[in-house]
């Protein structure tokens, strides 16, 4: 097993994943995804030399849908906000983010 | 001795600071600068769903939604095919080259406006690249155009006392096409004519509004200085951003073409950073700087197969692009003898521009002088001519211009009588003074008394009669 999982390496992805994670917990991740990654390292006994890279696995293309308004589909603004932790005056509401953008 | 300000001086776009007290040599900088331009598409659905899309019209927050604008598991995206046809229809229109493969990838990011806390964008293959815009001031290139969904709107405000951010999805997955640009620009001024040219090639392919004030339309400017003579690209780039009109553009490029130029010539490195602009205060000011180097982890959407269009689809797009402003301008001049100073501005409107020709088109048939026709509708010389008062400004047109038929004996007449009564006319004429003319010109309308003969006609009289005494 070559790889070298530093602890800045996984606060960082913690930090994209947006989980808050301990000290601690950070510490025994190094370990958990050193043995993850080793896992996966076995892959690279198959053989893939002949095959194609893909971006998907469907083998689909061009599935498109025509520019028409689905009232169906649509939820009434109750409905959207039915599984909200909170709400005001129609809208969902979350803790104050910055105001930058 | 006290350091005194350093005045600053902007010279076209290049910016130098004099610096009077010693004599070090001023460095002259000149402006580095690309611009990001993004446009909600005006389709009737959402890009992904089947979504009304007209966030700024709906009644109500939260009420053009579904399970797939709004991130729900299991959702399945289904890409508009109209907002993909428009976007490289735009791409065509601005000269791109099509990717006939492509696909859709998904932008990984934390924002409480994203609902699947990714945003389902394009990555490495956009549907249009290399394209060009031209300006007065030189082409300004375009790296490439990609479409993406738009995000919710965020409000923020105090609830019960509480400092919160409200959301609103209903723009939530409003297609939105991002159009980049090399960083070309040279000037403030170019940048405000590049975005504008933009706007209105959009708007003629009736593709989006570009409502600036509403957010339908929103610019970013990368912007760096280069001294004068230097080659490549500057070591930073500072993006502004929050820019919603033209003319912010240019105040808020002019303003860090400054800001960057005093910094550089104290010697300081500059910041790669992000800067919003205050219109108030005519500033640019630093935004929270991003912890880490943007990390967006992309990756194709699984639940979107990727496009493939033949070139024989692509030809049918480009032969279906409506004609295009500057193409407009050329053919009035061609066809209706209008200089390019009025017929550039008269097709900046595509609806406008459409009512022009029908106005130019019957002057035509009554053989009225378009140019003429179009100078008094550009300096608004007669009544301003929409779909219904194409009549009454053509009839006003001639009315102003109205010229009587004259026998040319009459006029030779009065020519001759003018002459009889001003002897010295003649002289003054072989002497070299051609005021007489004028005074020629109006001394023989007087004479033809209620008659309005051609000025032209008249004054080739005067000229034929003088030169035979
Ligand atoms: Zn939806």
């Amino acid at each position: 097993m070559t790889t070298q999982i530093t602890l800045q390496q996984v606060q960082h992805v913690a930090q994209l994943a947006n989980i808050p994670i301990s000290d601690i917990q950070a510490q025994n991740f190094v370990g958990a995804f050193e043995e993850t990654l080793g896992v996966i390292e076995n892959l690279k006994e198959v053989d893939t030399s002949k095959i194609e890279p893909t971006h998907q696995v469907t083998g689909l293309e061009n599935v498109m849908r025509e520019d028409v308004v689905d009232e169906q589909h649509m939820f009434s603004q109750a409905e959207a906000l039915a599984n909200a932790k909170r709400t005001s005056s129609g809208y969902f509401v979350v803790p104050r983010i910055l105001d930058n953008d | 001795m006290p350091t005194k300000k350093l005045p600053v001086g902007i010279l076209g776009g290049k910016c130098k600071v004099l610096i009077q007290e010693n004599k070090i040599m001023p460095n002259t900088y000149e402006l580095v600068c690309g611009l990001e331009i993004h446009a909600e598409l005006k389709t009737a659905s959402k890009m992904f769903c089947g979504c009304k899309n007209d966030p700024f019209h709906a009644p109500q927050p939260n009420t053009y939604t579904c399970p797939v604008c709004l991130g729900m598991p299991g959702a399945l995206p289904v890409a508009n095919k109209k907002a993909i046809e428009w976007t490289i229809k735009l791409g065509l229109a601005l000269g791109c080259k099509i990717n006939l493969f492509s696909k859709f990838d998904r932008k990984h990011y934390f924002y409480p406006d994203l609902p699947k806390s990714y945003q389902i964008s394009q990555y490495d293959i956009p549907f249009c690249y290399d394209g060009v815009v031209e300006t007065s001031e030189g082409p300004v290139r375009i790296t490439r155009i990609h479409l993406e969904e738009d995000t919710g709107k965020l409000l923020h405000r105090s609830v019960n006392g509480a400092e919160v951010s409200l959301i609103d999805f209903n723009r939530s997955s409003v297609p939105l096409i991002e159009i980049v640009s090399e960083p070309d620009i040279k000037t403030a001024s170019q940048a405000k004519e590049y975005a504008k040219k933009l706007r209105q090639i959009i708007r003629y392919l009736d593709i989006a509004d570009c409502d600036m004030e509403q957010g339908g339309m929103r610019l970013e400017a990368n912007t760096s200085l280069r001294v004068v003579g230097e080659q490549g690209l500057p070591k930073y780039k500072v993006e502004v951003k929050n820019i919603n009109s033209f003319r912010f553009l240019e105040q808020a490029i002019e303003f860090e073409m400054q800001r960057q130029a005093k910094l550089l010539d104290a010697g300081e490195s500059i910041p790669q950073e992000t800067r919003g602009y205050n219109a108030t205060e005519g500033k640019t000011f630093s935004q929270r700087a991003k912890e880490d180097a943007a990390d967006y982890r992309y990756f194709p959407d699984p639940d979107l197969p990727p496009i493939r269009f033949t070139q024989a689809q692509i030809d049918g797009f480009t032969a279906d692009l409506p004609e295009l402003p500057a193409a407009k301008a050329a053919r009035w001049g061609r066809e209706y003898q209008i200089e390019a100073r009025f017929a550039e501005p008269l097709t900046a409107e595509k609806d406008e521009a459409a009512v022009f020709e029908t106005l130019f088109s019957q002057a035509q048939t009554q053989k009225l002088d378009c140019n003429k026709l179009a100078s008094s509708v550009y300096n608004k010389r007669i009544t301003w001519p929409t779909a219904e008062s194409i009549e009454k400004t053509l009839m006003e047109f001639a009315a102003q211009f109205k010229t009587d038929t004259v026998d040319t004996s009459q006029l030779e007449q009065a020519v001759e009588k003018v002459l009889a009564e001003n002897p010295d006319v003649i002289e003054k004429f072989k002497a070299g003074n051609m005021q007489v003319l004028g005074f020629m010109m109006g001394q023989t309308m007087r004479q033809l008394g209620g008659i309005k003969p051609d000025p032209q006609l008249v004054r080739e009289t005067i000229g034929k009669i003088l030169k035979t005494k």
